[in-house]
């Protein structure tokens, strides 16, 4: 019988299993320890590991980026914790001027193995300071690998990767799906796979997190309609697995990116100007960019949700395309 | 005297000095201090020349700091440093020829021409990188020190700071952490009066920056930066504390910098005499002078010292000038591993 766990309890797992597994890992965030996290997805490694080990830090989110890119080109392996993908904000370059570059920046003398995980991601009615999809800010840094787990099979298994991984990863947990059910699956784990979510012969989608589900869910309602949605999950935005997108492309001549976030710089233009260039023959219609409005997060409910891509908004866009 | 953190915090010059008595290694201190004012003045001559791209900031006057620091340094501890870091580079042992060749942009330099002179780095000997971003390496040289305490090694971590990163928010975050984990961290700050173009009164409302470690319940001291023996005695307490288990101190070393910020700066922003009150406290000739009273070297046996040594910078010049510039398909690696 297969276990089901939470999106939360699935994190807290990989942690642990990876701090069982390395004495050179090592945990820290503000409020990650004693009290469990604020998003409860860290219960239970302080007791078990104790305070060297999982650290409470001040609120302090340029030290906290700054000491895990320190500790690992001294040989740790650190996972830090930025409480709300926004506060990367606040640490921004350390982020993008120091850990992206500090490599590259030394002739390849230093190897930095750090993984920073941040709540990522709108709809839990945390208005626009704590709600943004923030990946993309990242998108144009060459140096970083990014992670976009949107199961708890992903939420485990690109994170121990991430862990495991000789570069900076970084990991976005969507705040929505914390509470998401589903099972882990044994290793291996591998960045820069993406997932078939759903097979179908008409479009291709391809969507993360909150949107992956929202895409599935569209999908199922338009199977009734005799329209194949084919659901792709990249899980990891870099590296990103183009090939599984074009391989569906060259099926389905139709493609679909649904993004949580405004469309500008994003990974879904990213994607689209790749496939376009590379695979224009493959086309049948023009591609589709289904993505946030162009504003901050709104808080009130009725505003936030129409802020992002629905589920009919993915429905209303597949038809199009297909009738087309 | 009760060990309360401000008593921590208070500065005390007059204290330092009582052990005068020349070191052993007297003239590999000289060496070295001889070898960065050397090193720095062609490195000015080779920006004139149109040798070498963007900026460089140089470090000479300032010398006597990461000389008597580094001088501390074993195997396992590890340095990282501003951008006006030639010259704590070279005092941590990196070595000349492969420095020049990284601000030449060569493929022999220390990170194989991919960083220049702001990002200068040599891992194997613990120079874990000279920072462009002010204060931006104090959060990675807490993170060292917390591998070291992690790791219980008995290592330091030692930064070399601007005054001017004082005032920026990556340097409150890490003297605090560094603080209330007792890592092993000695945040060394170069004073030279002048962030950037500015001078320190016009941006800063303390005159005395070691004062700030009252903030974060750690020592601080004050010492003249110019006075090699008297920075190497300072920082030896420094490292002792951190390799016992008793967290950071905050070394404020009065000194000053002999050229303009970066080489577009002639500096001009200097009131009147005020170089050349300093350039009578340089540090090279007053060691020179403590090292002839002692007797331990006369004037002649200095003079044909130093002309080893300027022989010395202008060979690994040479030798770096000869190497060639980086293949292209090194544009491509170390993004990741």
């Amino acid at each position: 019988m297969t276990v089901e766990i939470t999106c939360r309890e699935a994190i807290a797992q990989a942690i642990a299993d990876e701090l069982e597994a390395d004495p050179d890992v090592i945990f820290f965030g503000e409020d990650v320890g004693a009290a469990g996290g604020v998003f409860k997805s860290t219960v239970g490694l302080f007791e078990r590991f104790g305070a060297e080990r999982v650290r409470d830090t001040p609120i302090s989110e340029q030290a906290i980026v700054g000491t895990a890119i320190g500790a690992a080109i001294m040989g740790l392996r650190p996972i830090a914790e930025i409480m709300f993908a926004d506060f990367a904000g606040v640490a921004f370059d350390q982020i993008a001027n120091q850990l992206a570059k500090y490599r590259y920046l030394t002739g390849g003398q230093a190897c930095l193995p750090v993984t920073v995980r941040m709540a990522n991601g709108a709809g839990a009615g945390f208005a626009a300071q704590h709600s943004q999809a923030t990946e993309n800010w990242f998108l144009n840094v060459p140096g970083l690998k990014i992670a976009v787990p949107g199961t708890v099979e992903d939420c485990y298994g690109l994170l121990r990767a991430a862990v495991r991984d000789d570069n900076p990863v970084l990991v976005f947990e969507h705040k929505n799906l914390l509470g998401l059910k589903g099972a882990i699956r044994p290793g291996p784990y591998r960045l820069g796979v993406a997932a078939l979510v759903r097979p179908g012969r008409d479009v291709t989608v391809v969507a993360t997190q909150q949107m992956r589900h929202r895409a599935l869910e569209a999908a199922e309602h338009l199977a009734g309609e005799g329209i194949e949605l084919e659901v792709i999950d990249p899980r990891t935005l870099v590296p990103f697995d183009d090939e599984a997108v074009a391989e569906s492309l060259a099926r389905t001549a139709r493609l679909l990116v649904v993004q949580e976030g405004p469309p500008g710089g994003g990974w879904g233009a990213s994607l689209i100007a790749r496939m376009t260039s590379a695979h224009f023959e493959c086309f049948d219609v023009p591609p589709r960019l289904l993505a946030s409005a162009e504003t901050p997060v709104p808080y009130a409910g009725r505003l936030e949700e129409a802020w992002m891509p629905r589920c009919e908004d993915v429905m209303v866009a597949a038809r199009d395309l297909v009738a087309t | 005297m009760s060990q309360t953190s401000f008593d921590a915090g208070v500065a005390r010059p007059k204290d330092q000095g009582a052990n005068r008595d020349l070191p052993a290694d007297w003239a590999q201190l000289l060496r070295s201090m001889l070898s960065i004012r050397f090193f720095e003045d062609q490195v000015k001559g080779l920006f004139g020349s149109g040798l070498v791209r963007g900026s460089t900031h140089l470090c000479q006057g300032q010398e006597a700091v990461p000389v008597g620091v580094c001088s501390l340094l074993t195997p396992g501890d590890v340095m990282t440093c501003t951008y006006r870091g030639h010259g704590a580079v070279l005092a941590a042992g990196a070595a000349m020829d492969a420095s020049f060749a990284e601000i030449l942009g060569r493929e022999g330099g220390l990170c194989g021409g991919k960083g220049g002179s702001m990002h200068l780095a040599d891992l194997a000997k613990g120079i874990i990188g000279s920072n462009a971003v002010v204060g931006a390496h104090l959060p990675i040289a807490v993170g060292a020190g917390l591998a070291a305490q992690h790791k219980k090694t008995g290592k330091v971590s030692v930064a070399f700071t601007g005054d001017g990163s004082t005032n920026i928010g990556a340097f409150h975050e890490s003297l605090n952490m560094a603080a209330v984990w007792r890592l092993p961290v000695v945040v060394v700050i170069e004073n030279n009066h002048y962030g950037e173009y500015s001078p320190l009164v016009a941006t800063t409302a303390i005159t005395r920056l070691c004062e700030r470690a009252v903030a974060y319940g750690i020592p601080g001291v004050l010492v003249d930066g110019n006075d090699l023996l008297a920075v190497r005695e300072v920082a030896a307490e420094a490292f002792a504390r951190a390799r016992a288990g008793d967290g950071p101190t905050l070394i404020e070393a009065d000194t000053y910098r002999h050229e303009g910020h970066s080489r577009s700066d002639p500096a001009k922003y200097r009131p009147e005499g005020e170089l050349e009150q300093w350039l009578a406290r340089d540090p090279i000739p007053r060691f020179e002078e403590v090292v002839r009273a002692s007797g331990a070297a006369s004037a002649e046996e200095l003079e044909s010292l130093r002309a080893e040594v300027a022989t010395d910078v202008k060979a690994a010049l040479e030798r770096a000038k000869s190497w060639p510039e980086p293949s292209l398909d090194r544009l491509y690696e170390d993004v990741y591993r």
